[in-house]
């Protein structure tokens, strides 16, 4: 989640709990609420990588924050990042490399290792339509991120169906 | 491809098609027990052979399969893997070469096409991918008369009508002829048409694959929202999302049923399925 938070600090500076409202907000249900202290430990490494830096403000009535904001060089990482075209994976490889291996090594057989990973895919499909359908309107990037994570399984499903195809 | 294929047994699909027993879940039951009431569709060895120039082609080969009382169930695999056939033959709308057909505990197989209409109109629903709605009668007769058809008198009838065709926010188009309304709207009405008769059982092969993606989300939402009233639905299938909202998914491959299983909620390594929207970087 580096650059996730690299480009939250892009728009202002945030302390960590601001960071983590602010991921909550823009994904809503569709991404699990970001866990405060993995926030933290990522910005202490982005901080000792150079890409942001740190400062306490003193607060009358509270322990004091530490607000975080970006350099110049985490600006360029972020600027970067962002005009690249992204590489995701577009295959589940754990899953590919069981098909692959799992009946050679004679601990797996391909109709088991398909159903089960078609069932497994159904079942995530029907708890992201539950998702979606409980997704507030407004949040369009919520609801865009289920679709496009129900898209994935759906050409994951294809998949497996060709696999089985070639396989069985 | 090679394949195995079934000698003479009555059950090739689960002896030679399931892999070996502790690679897989326990399935669901396929014999009802003594104290539990028949399936309200069940299959026995079903088989459908064509004669064609080239030879004949096994479309299905041996299905045992099993409907309980307002269970949803999804048939799914590959195009030419004998869903549609399977579908067309437990509605009786075209004769199996061998097996068995019980439907509410009675032998349905090898009726007379005269019975399976009459069977049909009293306790079969159909949706399929092409609306097939009467295309000189309006929205509300469409679906009036599939009420009538199916045993209702006119007070009934005309009472399913409005209450179908307000569950489908249809109220305002009653009046128009199908060719007025959207693709999405007239699967709505053939959806209404299909309940009109209060089927126990509704088949229904690819209903949104001619569907946009929201009206697609509105068939589904209409299907699981009788399925949640109780009604018994076997839907044919090629969209993984219809499919997803079945209790059980039965996939067919080459026409035999490969898998059979219950549909869970699946979580990803305990986490929410929200964790498949896992940001990188």
């Amino acid at each position: 989640m580096r650059l996730p938070l690299l480009a939250l600090l892009a728009k202002e500076p945030a302390h960590g709990y601001e960071l983590k409202a602010r991921l909550e907000q823009t994904f809503g249900d569709a991404y699990p609420s970001p866990n405060i202290g993995q926030i933290y430990l990522t910005l202490q490494r982005l901080e000792r990588t150079g890409l942001v830096q740190s400062q306490d403000v003193v607060q009358s009535d509270r322990p004091n924050k530490r607000v975080y904001e970006l350099t110049p060089a985490g600006r360029e990482a972020v600027v970067t990042w962002a005009e690249e075209p992204s590489d995701e994976p577009r295959i589940r490889d754990d899953f590919f490399m069981k098909l692959a291996l799992g009946p050679m090594a004679g601990i797996a057989d391909e109709l088991s290792l398909i159903n089960r990973q078609r069932r497994h895919y159904l079942g995530l499909l029907r708890s992201l339509s539950r998702l979606a359908e409980d997704a507030p309107e407004s949040n369009k990037i919520g609801r865009l991120l289920i679709d496009g994570a129900m898209l994935h399984l759906q050409a994951d499903l294809d998949w497996l169906e060709r696999c089985q195809g070639e396989l069985l | 491809m090679t394949r195995t294929h079934a000698l003479s047994l009555r059950r090739p699909s689960a002896q030679l098609l399931r892999p070996p027993a502790q690679l897989l879940e326990p399935g669901p039951d396929p014999e009802p027990g003594p104290d539990r009431e028949p399936p309200l569709l069940r299959s026995v060895g079903l088989t459908k052979v064509f004669q064609t120039d080239g030879g004949p082609v096994h479309a299905v080969r041996g299905v045992d399969l099993w409907v309980r009382r307002g269970e949803f169930v999804a048939v799914m695999g590959p195009s030419g893997s004998g869903k549609s056939t399977l579908l067309h033959l437990l509605g009786g709308l075209e004769p199996a070469t061998g097996g068995e057909i019980w439907l509410d505990g009675k032998r349905a197989d090898g009726l007379t096409q005269a019975k399976w209409a009459r069977l049909r109109r009293r306790h079969i629903g159909f949706v399929f991918q092409f609306f097939n709605l009467v295309s000189s009668m309006s929205v509300a007769d469409n679906v009036e008369v599939a009420a009538l058809v199916g045993g209702a008198n006119h007070r009934q009838a005309r009472e399913r009508r409005e209450e179908l065709l307000e569950d489908l926010g249809l109220t305002a188009k009653a009046q128009a002829v199908p060719s007025q309304l959207s693709g999405g709207e007239q699967q709505r009405v053939a959806v209404a048409r299909a309940l009109a008769h209060r089927p126990s059982l509704l088949l229904t092969d690819e209903p949104t694959g001619n569907l946009d993606s929201a009206n697609t989300a509105a068939v589904l939402r209409l299907l699981r929202r009788s399925h949640t009233r109780g009604q018994a639905i076997l839907l044919v299938t090629h969209d993984a999302r219809a499919a997803s909202m079945a209790d059980r998914v039965i996939n067919l491959f080459d026409g035999m049923i490969v898998d059979d299983a219950a549909v869970q909620p699946a979580t990803l390594r305990g986490v929410a399925a929200s964790s498949v929207l896992e940001l990188r970087g």
